[in-house]
């Protein structure tokens, strides 16, 4: 069908699904007019595993592990995010302290997905050293959580009821030390690389997405707010512990490449800024509820939950006919709507764009696949 | 027994004389050495460059083949060697293969004309420079016969963005030469070297020189110009579908490549092989590497530009620059003499 519309001078190139910046298996159908892009078409699928469908096969804590495989980059927020809805089905309330914990691991969660984002877009950009800088950071934080969560990249640290463990020493420390060295290079950053001339050229005004465009596609997350919609979950519809906390939602005007980049630099600061925040402040007690039976049967209904995850709005909707295993499940991952509005704003850019703005948007190609 | 070796080498070295002429002999010998040059240059400033992206990137680089990971090189120049040369189906065969022989060609014939030294140059010819940069204009054309022999999107993209780039940053580089070549009246590399004796081109000519820098990082498509083979946007450029020894032979031309821009860097702005204390030869080689050294700096801090921003700053700033440069350079020698 669509090669019917091939004129003479243009043709068709298939970016992915193995290709060096298509960060997995994302296959892009570009119809191209040398290197102008005349069409966009996002093919996904490729790494589709059916996680909804696991979803409906297990029991509750049995789908847990599942949760942090499906973005990998944000493996604890999606736990979080997963034992928060459940606990709201089955009215279950973690104590004070499992909530400081949680929120305190959700945003060095975020932190490492922003560094690592941050790292692989210049890397798309051309450049290969921050990288390497953005992964060295990074590992601290993959330390600090491996200290009391066990796992490195697919946590399953969340219970129903609260954490399986408790912080330690060693985490605290960790965390201490953390905290003023990415401020340090944070700074770094913002002098080698935002100030960077060819970084601005290739970033400013590319992939404008209006505020108006943003709605139509069901943006979500650091993406929306580079449009200039303050729109947070975290302070939309507010869970755990961040009514208490103090932080801004970062929001830029502009819409493009460089404002999303901004976006979410400015972010690490505030999410810094909470987990000094809930560190400092963080309750005595339990960190776990005490008689969480282990398989939970939420009463019949429907049950949905919204969550900020670094890229943006995640839904948990789950029916449950009030047996142990949900009658259906279905997880809304923002990175599914952020791709989409690459069909609209590609045509008419470069090749080299396809890869800044691509990058810039932040996908995580199992999270979409599910 | 000894001495008699030593003696019936000599009665060959003059039989050898005798029958083809000192200056032959000169320049096969020459070239063979070469030859050899060109290789362990190649391994050394592969060695380098990892070392250097290494330090930059807080990591050490290689380390474990040799002492500092110095046969590392080697090694993976032996895995090249033993792979297997796959030629997918579709290529144009004869261009395919001729491609990476080609790509190598300017790069043996600008050895010739480079001084390492006062005596050390394989043959000065009166027109050195133009040698050059007429065999550096055939590169090119090997990268675009690879990208277009590999009957695919990506080198073929790769290959017209070499094309259009090379053509953009030649002509500045020319310019930057030309200024050079009107203070010092010739084009013999040797006479450059002796047109700078006490001042060096680079402190009358600051502008030619940087503009020659940016135009010869350009020319050897490394980064931040290195389009023709942006990694994350065409997965290799030209030679995407080059694997083996014919791969190696891209890349040891690259390497070489940039030894030969910065070689004829350090002759036209750096005084060539002058310099205290040390004999000639070392003060060459100590001024190419560290302009080698500058340009992996580069590579390994900057962003890639993208094509059309590469184009315009060569077409608009580079080239209108190195015209008012040269014209201003001909006006003060007017001036001057």
């Amino acid at each position: 069908m669509l090669r019917k519309t091939l004129t003479e001078d243009s043709f068709y190139l298939n970016l992915g699904p193995q290709h060096p910046s298509t960060h997995g298996v994302l296959h892009l159908l570009l119809k191209l007019d040398g290197e102008r892009i005349l069409e966009c078409k996002p093919l996904v699928g490729y790494s589709h595993r059916a996680h909804e469908h696991m979803g409906q096969n297990r029991t509750y804590l049995q789908f847990l592990p599942n949760t942090s495989r499906m973005d990998y980059l944000g493996g604890l927020c999606y736990n979080h995010a997963y034992c928060l809805a459940v606990e709201k089905a089955c009215g279950i309330q973690a104590p004070e302290r499992a909530r400081y914990i949680r929120t305190i691991c959700a945003e060095l969660n975020r932190i490492s997905s922003h560094l690592l984002w941050f790292g692989a877009y210049l890397m798309d950009l051309g450049a290969f050293t921050p990288f390497l800088y953005a992964f060295d950071d990074r590992e601290d934080i993959l330390a600090i959580l491996g200290e009391i969560t066990g796992s490195r990249l697919t946590y399953s640290y969340c219970r129903f009821g609260g954490v399986s463990r408790d912080l330690n020493q060693n985490f605290r420390d960790g965390v201490k030390a953390f905290i003023p060295k990415l401020r340090k290079r944070l700074k770094d950053y913002r002098t080698l690389v935002t100030k960077n001339v060819i970084f601005l050229n290739r970033t400013k005004g590319i992939g404008v997405v209006s505020p108006e465009q943003a709605r139509d596609w069901a943006l979500t997350g650091p993406n929306l707010r580079a449009c200039g919609v303050a729109y947070d979950i975290r302070r939309a519809e507010p869970y755990s512990v961040y009514p208490e906390m103090e932080f801004e939602i970062p929001t830029a005007t502009g819409g493009d490449c460089y404002d999303r980049y901004w976006v979410r630099m400015a972010e690490m600061e505030q999410s810094l800024r909470i987990v000094e925040q809930a560190l400092g402040r963080l309750p005595d007690g339990p960190v776990k509820t005490a008689g969480v039976p282990q398989w939970l049967e939420p009463p019949a209904g429907d049950y949905h939950f919204s969550y900020e995850s670094p890229r943006g709005h995640l839904g948990i909707y789950f029916v449950s006919d009030g047996g142990r295993v949900p009658l259906r499940m279905k997880w809304r991952t923002p990175s599914f709507n952020n791709l989409s509005i690459l069909s609209e704003i590609l045509p008419g850019t470069l090749v080299a764009d396809t890869i800044a703005i691509l990058g810039s948007i932040d996908v995580v190609i199992p999270e979409i696949d599910r | 027994m000894n001495t008699g070796i030593l003696l019936d080498l000599r009665v060959i070295w003059d039989g050898l004389v005798r029958f083809f002429g000192l200056d032959a002999l000169i320049l096969v010998i020459g070239l063979l050495v070469v030859l050899i040059w060109v290789q362990v240059n190649a391994l050394f400033l592969v060695w380098l460059e990892r070392k250097v992206a290494g330090h930059i990137q807080l990591r050490i680089g290689p380390k474990e083949v040799g002492p500092f990971g110095i046969l590392q090189t080697i090694v993976d120049g032996i895995k090249l060697v033993a792979k297997e040369l796959i030629t997918p189906q579709p290529v144009s065969w004869l261009l395919f293969v001729l491609s990476p022989i080609l790509v190598f060609t300017p790069v043996l014939v600008a050895f010739v004309v480079l001084p390492f030294g006062p005596h050390l140059v394989i043959r000065d010819i009166n027109v050195g420079l133009m040698l050059i940069f007429a065999f550096a204009g055939i590169n090119v054309l090997s990268i675009l016969m690879g990208g277009w022999a590999s009957n695919n999107k990506y080198a073929l993209l790769g290959a017209i963005r070499s094309v259009a780039q090379n053509v953009a940053y030649e002509i500045p580089l020319l310019l930057s030469a030309m200024s050079v070549v009107l203070m010092s009246g010739t084009l013999s590399m040797q006479g450059i070297v002796q047109a700078q004796e006490g001042v060096w081109f680079i402190f009358y000519q600051p502008v030619a020189g940087l503009l020659y820098l940016i135009g010869a990082t350009a020319e050897t498509n490394r980064a931040p110009f290195d389009i023709p083979e942006a990694e994350s946007e065409l997965v290799a450029g030209f030679h995407t579908e080059y694997s083996g020894m014919r791969f190696g032979l891209f890349f040891l031309a690259e390497y070489t490549n940039m030894f030969i821009v910065a070689a004829v860097a350090t002759t036209l702005f750096f005084g060539g092989w002058r310099g205290p204390f040390l004999p000639g030869p070392w003060w060459f080689l100590i001024k190419v590497y560290i302009l080698i050294f500058v340009v992996m700096w580069v590579r390994w801090t900057l962003p890639r530009l993208r094509f059309d921003q590469l184009m315009n700053f060569a077409w608009k700033y580079m080239i209108p620059i190195a015209l008012l440069n040269l014209l201003a350079t001909a006006l003060v020698i007017k001036l001057v003499r």
